[in-house]
């Protein structure tokens, strides 16, 4: 009888989770109802844009994870007080609108730009920043880093102080106690920070546009471009998304194995 | 953390200051600037009284900065003068191309009441059989289009668009910083401005460019000459800053980029508020484009969409939009009433010559020739400059899989010792 | 810490610095002047996408956290096989990228549209937003049972309770804050969605986002920036108030305590 109240959200689920999925994968495969492989290899032709998506997404989450760790270690050892208020602070840039984030890059890095502006003032400049693969590295780090502040903030908050004054009690230096200790203890944050930057960066087509100058194309771009942009085909744009699924899915695999308890911290 | 908030505070502090002084500036200096105000009289006001009461409204999908939307002082707000007039609402949203409006119209759900495409587009459209016919009757100011736009090309017997505007492509330039005589299409691919130049982000206007300097028809569906011309837009793209369309507006005012290719009518409007841009049409010849209202199929207000194109074929209302988006206009009262300065600017109205010898329209490829600019485009945007190191990622991802080995390794170990 | 806080907040602030500048430059600042708020409120498109976003936000997060919290209920009391399942398709919309999510929904809309009567509009919007965010109802909710002791429903019916009546007076009050956080959770995200609305919003169901990315798109006004100064001030406002609140509930607890 309670199994039965469930039942909305069941049919909910299959209706708009599985058979959206099934309808990419359906897309990909099928044109006109006829089975034909033509689009998904013709994905292969996109490689480069694939790599270079992942490579930028790595670099960016790797950025974000030397940021974040001691900013989130530094949090987890303020007076209580200042935590949650620091913590906000943290937080806050989030809630604004990511496109105006972005917008706000754009103002800021361009040749004529704040930051070249100032620059000139001495002397220097005008660096090329916007329209570079620099800048939407950067985009993504701005964009994704409380994503990984707070699941990493989360764990260690969790991490019992006597248990680091056992590890220096027993002889450890401090940065034994942090390799030791706060690192394995940490991981499962670790872990969900990483996904949970990795995953919106390597499909953003958003950063990419509005600070990449549209020559540096990501797979976002690649599938917004075949529904909604320049290049109206989607079939190539469903088996673009279906092979980005797998990748995901791929490095998530991948990603759960450091995870000990299988326990993902969310927000 | 006190430092911190001590620093902010400092900022704010500043920022109310400077914000104070450059109040008291203000005041002491008051711009006037002497404008004619625009008003509307419409011939047959009756006409437009039919929805009055029905509380509909029409959805209108047009290019971002290509209606008079009042935000100037004096101009008209053509689609607020459109709903005080009939009563319709007008749910106004923009595209910034025909390749952008033609993937919404195919793929996405939503219904509009009136779109406005470019020729070749709308030859398409006719040829998939996503437009409307027109009903004429209900559009009588067609009578006040020129007699050399009633019977286009993309469109024999203007069955299905009316003249909206029209126009050329050519070059904005930085006048001060960018001094040759005879600027032609070559100086896009120039490296001493390189990073300083904009490009079209659409497939059809850029390899028209390349086409006019290999020499080729702007038509050409010879697969051959398509790939040597995505070739040469693949060339371009070490010394291209950026891809855009009506992003040029911000871009070129800022002083950003120093040379880019365009519409003429933006160019118009770019050059009335930067005096350093300067507008050339090359001699090697250009594309000649006409956008035209039309109604797409599916449309579910078909009459008051009517009536839409019909007020916007208003005298008054074609020259509020021809003096405030600066594209040239087919309407032929509209163009009376311009200012002599803008008929010979040599931008928006050019020489009957000119446009004869120099000018091609563009034309509906066939599929193949769609779907092949198509993929060389998506080509030639995601080609590498520098390729990356294409094993790095190979490597990070078996890095990733022997790292989770060795930590099930452990694990396992680590399981073992604590049975014991 | 400062430098990453300054690097958190220098854009917006010259964002802010900027919606006051008189000329249209985003790198020099002129004069001052208020004008371009006077002209965002007069602005009917930003006004009405806000409409619009505040709209689909409710509507969207209340039938999420009513449909998330019955599923929560019923697969807590799944077998552990059918509950590991349907807890997997939960996490899909969570893990897959926005894009994918937008673009599956889009393509499922596509074959409505065109086998029945009906266009992209609200009802998709809100379909779209209902599907990202009852998963994060229901995981906020799945950990309370979890923390929750077991034997306090059939103890509330021992002692004469009704199954439903057991329910609402025992069980809901204990997974309240999930519920609440669910929903808070799924109010933000509706706010803020750009992705998924992009490719499931009609031409009448602008979101503000979308109206933000299609502004950025064109001759860009100041008015974008008097936009940001007021989200961000109203973020400022919401957090700071929420902050006071729950200190003073701790602050009463420990006084109880």
């Amino acid at each position: 009888m309670k199994k039965l109240i469930s039942a909305p959200y069941l049919l909910w689920a299959a209706v708009f989770i599985v058979v959206p999925l099934i309808m990419v994968a359906y897309f990909a495969f099928f044109d006109n109802g006829k089975f034909t492989l033509e689009y998904v290899s013709s994905v292969a032709q996109y490689s480069n844009i694939f790599v270079r998506s992942i490579w930028l997404a790595a670099v960016a989450t790797v950025i974000c994870l030397i940021i974040a760790y001691p900013i989130a270690f530094i949090l987890t050892r303020m007076e209580r007080s200042y935590q949650s208020t620091m913590l906000m602070l943290v937080m806050l840039p989030m809630w604004m609108n990511f496109l105006l984030r972005t917008y706000a890059w754009m103002t800021l890095l361009g040749n004529n730009g704040v930051i070249n502006n100032f620059l000139g003032f001495f002397g220097l400049g005008p660096f090329k920043m916007l329209n570079t693969s620099g800048a939407v590295v950067l985009g993504m780090v701005y964009n994704y880093l409380p994503f990984m502040i707070l699941p990493l903030y989360t764990v260690m908050e969790k991490i019992d102080v006597s248990v680091l004054e056992a590890a220096q009690d027993l002889g450890c230096n401090s940065a034994n106690t942090l390799m030791r200790v706060v690192l394995p203890l940490s991981l499962p944050g670790v872990m969900s920070g990483i996904t949970m930057v990795f995953v919106p960066a390597i499909s953003t087509f958003i950063i990419s546009r509005m600070l990449g100058g549209g020559g540096n194309l990501l797979i976002g771009d690649l599938i917004e471009m075949q529904f909604l942009g320049n290049s109206y085909n989607p079939n190539l744009g469903a088996s673009i998304a279906l092979v980005l699924m797998v990748i995901i899915l791929l490095i998530m695999t991948i990603m759960n194995q450091f995870d000990d308890d299988g326990d993902r911290v969310l927000m | 953390m006190k430092k911190f908030f001590a620093a902010l505070m400092s900022l704010t502090i500043f920022a109310v200051l400077l914000a104070g002084c450059a109040d008291v500036e203000i005041s002491e200096e008051v711009i006037e600037e002497e404008t004619e105000v625009q008003t509307l009289t419409v011939d047959n006001p009756e006409y437009y009284t039919r929805f009055k009461d029905d509380n509909i409204s029409i959805n209108v999908y047009n290019w971002g900065e290509y209606i008079s939307d009042g935000s100037e002082k004096g101009t008209l707000d053509v689609n607020a003068e459109f709903t005080k007039l009939t009563g319709i609402k007008v749910n106004y949203t923009t595209f910034a191309t025909n390749e952008e409006l033609y993937a919404k119209l195919k793929g996405g759900g939503s219904s509009y009441d009136i779109i406005i495409p470019s020729d070749y587009m709308i030859s398409r459209m006719i040829k998939e059989d996503m437009l409307e016919p027109l009903n004429m009757d209900n559009i009588p100011n067609f009578k006040y289009i020129m007699d050399k736009f009633t019977d286009p090309e993309y469109d024999r017997g203007s069955k299905y668009s009316v003249p909206y505007t029209w126009g050329t492509v050519g070059i904005i330039y930085d006048s001060t910083l960018i001094d040759e005589e005879n600027i032609d299409w070559d100086i896009l691919w120039n490296e001493d401005y390189a990073d300083r130049i904009l490009m079209f982000d659409n497939p059809r206007d850029a390899f028209a460019i390349a086409e006019i300097m290999l020499g080729y028809s702007l038509n050409t569906e010879n697969p051959e000459e398509l790939k040597r011309a995505a070739e040469l837009l693949k060339e371009q793209k070490k010394v291209v800053q950026a891809y855009v369309m009506d992003e040029i507006f911000d871009k070129m005012g800022a002083g950003e980029a120093l040379v880019a290719p365009y519409y003429a009518g933006d160019a118009v409007t770019l050059m009335d508020e930067y005096e350093d841009l300067a507008f050339t049409i090359p001699e090697s010849g250009t594309n000649l484009f006409v956008d035209a209202i039309c109604i797409p199929k599916g449309s579910s207000k078909k009459e008051a969409a009517e009536m839409y194109i019909n007020f916007m074929c208003e005298p008054d209302i074609a020259y509020a939009t021809t003096d405030y988006i600066g594209y040239s206009t087919p309407h032929s009262q509209a163009y009376e009433r311009l200012d002599d300065e803008i008929k010979n600017d040599g931008i928006s109205y050019l020489e009957d010559d000119y446009i004869e010898e120099k000018t091609t329209v563009f034309k509906n490829l066939s599929d193949e020739a769609n779907l092949q600019m198509q993929t060389l485009w998506t080509e030639m945007k995601s080609a590498e400059e520098e390729t990356p190191n294409k094993w790095i990622v190979p490597l990070f991802m078996i890095g990733c899989i022997i790292a989770s080995i060795a930590i099930l390794i452990r694990r396992h170990i680590r399981k073992k010792k604590d049975i014991f | 810490m400062a430098l990453v806080l300054l690097f958190l907040y220098i854009p917006i602030f010259v964002l802010i610095v900027f919606s006051f500048n008189s000329t249209k430059s985003r790198s020099v600042f002129s004069e001052f002047t208020f004008d371009w708020y006077i002209k965002l409120f007069q602005n009917e498109l930003i006004m009405k996408s806000l409409l619009n976003t505040i709209i689909v936000a409710v509507i969207a997060s209340v039938a999420a956290t009513i449909l998330g919290t019955a599923a929560a209920v019923g697969i807590n009391n799944m077998k552990k096989i059918p509950k590991g399942i349907i807890l997997n398709v939960t996490n899909l919309p969570i893990i897959n990228p926005d894009i994918i999510t937008g673009v599956s929904l889009m393509l499922l809309f596509v074959i409505f549209t065109a086998r029945m009567n009906f266009e992209f509009g609200f009802v998709t919007l809100i379909i779209a937003h209902i599907t990202f965010n009852v998963p994060y109802v229901i995981l906020s909710i799945m950990p309370k049972f979890r923390q929750m002791n077991p034997h306090l429903y059939e103890a509330a019916q021992d002692l004469g309770c009704g199954p439903v009546s057991a329910f609402f007076k025992v069980v809901l009050p204990e997974i309240m804050p999930g519920i609440v956080s669910g929903f808070l959770m799924s109010v933000t995200f509706s706010l803020d969605d750009f992705v998924v609305s992009y490719f499931t919003s009609g031409s009448t169901s602008q979101t503000l986002p979308i109206t933000i990315y299609s502004m950025t798109r064109r001759k860009v006004s100041p008015e974008i920036n008097a936009l940001s100064t007021i989200i961000f001030l109203v973020v400022v406002i919401v957090l700071v108030v929420k902050n006071v609140i729950e200190r003073k509930s701790m602050i009463k607890k420990e006084v109880k305590a």
